[in-house]
């Protein structure tokens, strides 16, 4: 069976759901204490939380540490890495997403449900997705304005909408251009994302949308 | 030798700076003529070096900015 480690530092706190969402998936799942090792695994995830309380800048100490290493091999050899939020923002300050994440436009923690356009379908983690489907995921996050000097060069997987799939000024949370809440590389085996697909693995929790992220990420592992 | 470090890291010029801008309307609600608030970041330590320039340019560039949304200058002093 496919295994995934879910990578935990000081102050991560969404490890727990983000392993049951990839238990669901269909996958084995293991929440990984970011001092040890990374080998056996198929795959690599970087949940949602705090690492290092955010302080300097939202992922800055978590993407120093050794372990990223391995997350960089990972990624040099084509393997599924996901970073989620603040995992988003890890893989950023590492360099193996372009761009960065600012505080939010208006400078405060944004808690709420999104509508989101899937601009990209093609990639492994969103190849059970319809193209320009819309979902509905949750952002919880205070440094979410994404920003790249040329958004022209960077893969976006989910944009900002309103319910009818519409990318709006409106729609914008946080200021992030071209309303960019997920991202993925130029190989496509790195993806980052500001909204919560584990948040909503589930109908008890509001939605099933984020779900089918894992289980395309698990369908691909497998292969 | 020991030297003092003082590094600042500012948001590059163009780029929207929200704490700033929140800190700047509220002066001006309480009558003062501000405007362009900026917050930069400022670190102050010692450092026991023998090449301190290269070594603090090089923390800035790994760690205490990010080089694509920021700009930074430092002063290095000997500690007397």
């Amino acid at each position: 069976m496919v295994r995934f480690a879910v990578v935990v530092f000081p102050g991560t706190n969404c490890d727990f759901e983000t392993e049951r969402a990839i238990r669901k998936a269909g996958a084995e799942a293991e929440r990984v204490w970011y001092k040890t090792s990374l080998k056996d695994y198929d795959g690599v995830v970087l949940p949602g939380g705090f690492s290092y309380a955010d302080y300097l800048r939202a992922g800055a100490i978590a993407a120093r540490q050794e372990i990223m290493d391995k997350v960089r091999e990972f990624a040099r050899e084509g393997r599924p890495v996901l970073g989620i939020c603040n995992g988003f923002q890890i893989l950023t300050e590492t360099g193996l997403l372009p761009g960065a994440l600012r505080p939010n436009r208006i400078p405060r923690f944004l808690c709420r449900w999104v509508h989101l356009r899937v601009n990209d379908v093609e990639t492994p983690f969103t190849s059970l997705y319809e193209p320009g489907e819309v979902i509905r995921m949750p952002i919880a996050h205070a440094e979410g304005n994404y920003y790249v000097d040329d958004p022209s060069k960077v893969r976006t997987v989910f944009q900002y909408s309103d319910g009818k799939g519409n990318v709006s000024e409106e729609a914008n949370p946080n200021g992030s251009v071209l309303n960019i809440a997920a991202i993925v590389n130029e190989r496509g085996n790195v993806l980052g994302t500001m909204p919560h697909p584990e948040r909503a693995s589930d109908r008890f929790l509001g939605s099933e949308d984020g779900l089918r992220l894992f289980r395309s990420m698990v369908e691909w592992a497998r292969r | 030798m020991k030297w003092k470090v003082t590094v600042i890291v500012r948001l590059k010029e163009g780029l929207n700076d929200p704490e700033g801008r929140v800190i700047g309307n509220a002066l001006r609600n309480l009558g003062y003529a501000v405007e362009n608030l900026r917050v930069p970041k400022h670190f102050e330590f010692e450092l026991e070096s023998e090449e301190p320039e290269e070594e603090v340019e090089e923390m800035c560039r790994k760690l205490l900015a990010n080089p694509l949304i920021h700009d930074y200058e430092y002063s290095i002093e000997p500690v007397s």
